[in-house]
């Protein structure tokens, strides 16, 4: 019996290395295209630019994951960043704060955002879909009295975070590296991510097993809400700016890398690795229409569509893996 | 019933599936119209890969059938239903928030431009529920609100509406007490009279030689032997499935009994459990007998903490003050394991491995500060593999893959991991065969003689017998009495199961299930 034991591991690390296969098959497949297409398109340049324009999104995204394994779904993530990166603008505005001091305080304004979404789920086991949509207003509200319904201009003081020290890459391309990095090793080595996976698998088995899902639910919200508050950081560090529209509609672009990256809406299943590479799509997509000069309607519409043939895709795969 | 008399309605030649490996090869098969057919075997043996080519949910590979003398080759579950052949499947497919009355007509409502006429629903409902007898219940109650052994009834009830020329029942009694198992016998000698072919499917082998008119047994996805039932006895029977003799002996002594381990007092749950005390001491397995909604999982449910409870305490160990049990999490820290009745819905996390699933109530052994230690979770996992004969390629197959049985011992696993001293175990060989059944019972006992203390509840009364040191009769919400072994027999556990029901059985039953 046991002798069989290395052919089903195999077919467990083949089934995860299928959807990272498949997203750098199509990742390679865009560059093709997009290199064909326009003569700039394949350069330094273009992927340097594409790196220091993820952080913001990919650290959210890993907090998504968690929260979409958990069979969750956070909506208010956009204006969480929001929220955060005035709250860090004022800090280093009006009270002088530098900028880590100011980061770790936008974090932990995140944190707060996502465990009073967290604890309100838990305590009146509401749908997190409705709990977050209430924050997803409330925390833009919060973003635009924090900001005086202005965009605050913070200039050079928070801009280190996303210009390049290495290779053109900036710190907060290493840093959202790290934290993917991270999250994966917690997600599957630590008994937190053991417990995530089976609140999200089979939520009443895990309470019938005296695992208390309560807690672990509202520190999956807590994680995303201060990953969106640094992704709020990493997104005023590029416009040097405060501004209390900034990730408008930032939570569907998550959702959306997230679900490109294979994990499941249904909870259960899920990598965070794979949600990097559902990031790498999406900003690809967005850079190479944009360098071969596609209109605003048609990069949403060809975006739109590109979301819907991923996940389609995935599920063939995993139907055709069940059967 | 003659086998010479009746034509054959169905017959089967050299049928074959074969997924990666064969799982059913060259089987050859009649049935006569107006017979039942027992179908046997272990699990895996081949019985439900036959009947579900049978009912048209599976092609077979190999080998052709004819329906009353035409090819017969169903393309899906409502074509094989177009020519009346039907199955009822045990995982229930009912639609728990519409009616009794709405599940049993769905797909063809009676209505008027649109609109339900509830009159005439409610009404052929309860014709079709009196029909296998179960007229005491409300057709206008959602499915949701009854029992399981209730709604396993209805979705039998279901299968009956329409035309019939063969059914086939699976594990249809798992979940039904002696009562509701008698009018199903009774319904299907009604069909029986009507020309009907069954094919049914068991692991309970006197039910079998009360309904079956031939036995035929699968081993290994071969034919093994068809012969009329009362030329096998049920170690016959047996001998054939498993290709060796299993006692199943209901004479044993009684283990030596511990101190208490858990103390229960006036516990109660609105009319479903009502003031039940007793104790349970290390050492013994007390087995829990009565009829569906007679309070039995409910009872085991209050005292986990799962559902909010009236009144009553729960004494952990010899200690006088009672436990705060509020919720299963805290149970199962207080040292009370619960292996739930349904183990796919309650139990499993059913796409993850073994490995996960028997480590889960105690994540704490095989990790240092929150994270997971591979190699000691693996070994650990390997050795309650070996130890509970998991048949399964490797700990790191989902649950999903493995029969019945070895779902039960992942679950069984479990629990030996977290080391519990209370074991309360809901129905733990429902719908296991009679091989894994073995393994559990031997854990059973090797967890007893370990000094713990089990409280098993079955609707198997032979199970119990055979099992249990003592058995306590739940009734109505009521713990009757508690039989010494020696003192029971089949008769006096009957009678007692029945015995709070006397007057009041109707009332009750609504009270219960509103």
């Amino acid at each position: 019996m046991s002798t069989s034991k290395p052919i089903t591991t195999r077919a467990a690390m083949t089934s995860a290395i299928g959807t990272v296969a498949g997203l750098l098959a199509a990742l390679a497949l865009m560059v093709g295209f997009f290199s064909w297409q326009s003569e700039y398109f394949f350069s330094a340049d273009t992927f340097v630019t594409i790196a220091n324009d993820i952080p913001a999104v990919a650290v959210t995204a890993v907090g998504m994951t968690f929260v979409l394994i958990i069979a969750g779904i956070d909506l208010s993530v956009g204006s969480t960043m929001a929220l955060a990166a005035a709250v860090a603008g004022i800090a280093m505005l009006q009270w002088h704060w530098s900028l880590l001091p100011a980061t770790l305080l936008a974090m932990l304004v995140g944190l707060a955002v996502g465990a009073i979404n967290g604890a309100i789920t838990v305590a009146w086991r509401l749908p997190s879909f409705i709990v977050t949509l209430g924050m997803l207003e409330m925390a833009r509200g919060a973003a635009y009295v924090a900001t005086d319904s202005r965009t605050q201009y913070i200039g050079g003081a928070i801009d280190w975070l996303g210009k390049p020290v290495v290779a053109g890459l900036s710190p907060a391309f290493f840093i959202a590296i790290a934290i993917v990095a991270l999250a994966q090793v917690v997600l599957t080595r630590t008994v937190f991510g053991r417990s995530m996976i089976g609140i999200g698998t089979n939520e009443e088995a895990m309470r019938l097993a005296g695992v208390d899902p309560r807690p672990v639910k509202i520190a999956v919200f807590a994680i995303a809400g201060l990953l969106a508050g640094l992704g709020g950081v990493f997104l005023s560090s590029r416009l040097e700016a405060a501004d209390p529209n900034a990730g408008t509609g930032a939570e569907l672009v998550v959702i959306a890398s997230v679900v490109i990256g294979g994990t499941s809406l249904m909870g259960g299943r899920g990598s965070v690795a794979s949600t990097f590479f559902g990031v790498l799509v999406i900003s690809v997509l967005e850079a190479g229409l944009a360098q071969i000069g596609a209109s605003e309607p048609t990069k949403r519409i060809i975006t739109g569509f590109v979301i819907i043939i991923a996940v389609v895709l995935d599920t063939l795969r995993e139907r055709r893996k069940k059967k | 019933m003659t086998d010479a008399v009746s034509p054959v309605l169905l017959q089967g030649r050299g049928i074959g599936k074969t997924y990666a490996t064969p799982v059913l090869s060259g089987v050859d098969f009649d049935l006569h119209a107006g017979e039942v057919l027992a179908l046997t075997g272990e699990n895996g043996a081949g019985k439900s890969t036959l009947s579900k080519i049978v009912a048209g949910l599976v092609a077979p590979t190999h080998g052709t059938l004819t329906l009353a003398g035409e090819p017969f080759a169903p393309a899906s579950r409502q074509d094989a239903e177009r020519r009346g052949v039907r199955m009822v499947m045990q995982e229930l497919s009912l639609v728990p928030t519409l009616s009794v009355a709405e599940n049993l007509l769905l797909g063809r409502l009676p209505h008027r431009l649109g609109f339900i006429r509830r009159e005439a629903l409610d009404e052929a409902a309860a014709r079709q529920m009196a029909l296998i007898g179960l007229d005491e219940i409300d057709p206008r109650l959602p499915v949701g609100a009854l029992g399981v052994g209730y709604q396993q009834m209805v979705e039998i009830a279901r299968s009956l509406v329409g035309e019939c020329r063969l059914l086939i029942l699976d594990e249809p009694t798992a979940t039904l007490t002696s009562r509701e198992t008698r009018h199903l016998f009774h319904q299907i000698e009604l069909l029986k009279a009507r020309g009907v072919a069954v094919v049914y499917i068991s692991h309970r082998l006197d039910e079998l030689q009360q309904v079956a008119d031939r036995v035929m047994v699968l081993r290994d996805g071969r034919h093994i032997d068809t012969r009329p039932m009362r030329d096998l006895t049920q170690a016959d029977i047996v001998r054939r499935m498993v290709g060796r003799d299993v006692h199943e002996g209901l004479d044993r002594d009684v283990r030596p009994r511990g101190r208490r381990a858990l103390a229960v007092r006036g516990l109660a749950r609105g009319s479903a459990v009502r003031d039940v005390s007793f104790d349970l001491h290390a050492g013994e397995v007390l087995g829990l007998a009565g009829l569906v909604g007679s309070g039995r999982t409910e009872l085991l449910r209050l005292i986990v903490g799962a559902d909010r409870k009236d009144s009553g305490e729960v004494m952990l160990g010899d200690s006088q003050t009672p436990a705060k049990i509020g919720s299963p999490v805290l149970a199962v820290r207080a040292g009370i394991g619960f292996v739930t009745e349904d183990r796919k819905s309650q139990g499993l996390l059913l796409p993850q491995p073994i490995r996960v699933n028997a480590t889960l109530a105690n994540l704490g052994a095989v990790s240092r500060a929150g994270w997971l230690q591979r190699a000691r979770e693996q070994a650990e996992v390997e050795r309650l593999r070996e130890l509970l004969h998991v048949r399964s390629d490797s700990i790191e197959q989902p649950v999903a893959e493995l029969s019945g049985g070895n779902q039960q011992k992942v679950i069984f696993a479990r629990w030996l991991h977290r080391d519990s001293d209370v074991l309360l175990l809901d129905e733990p060989t429902r719908g296991v065969d009679i091989g894994a059944r073995a393994d559990i019972y031997a854990q059973m006992d090797k967890l007893a003689a370990a000094g713990k203390a089990l409280l098993m509840v079955s609707s198997d009364l032979r199970e119990l017998m055979s099992q249990c040191d003592r058995i306590g009769v739940m009734s109505a919400g009521r713990l009757v009495r508690i039989f010494e072994r020696g003192e029971w027999t089949e008769q006096l556990l009957l009678e007692a199961a029945f015995s709070a029901y006397a007057a009041v059985d109707k009332n009750n039953f609504q009270e219960q299930t509103a």
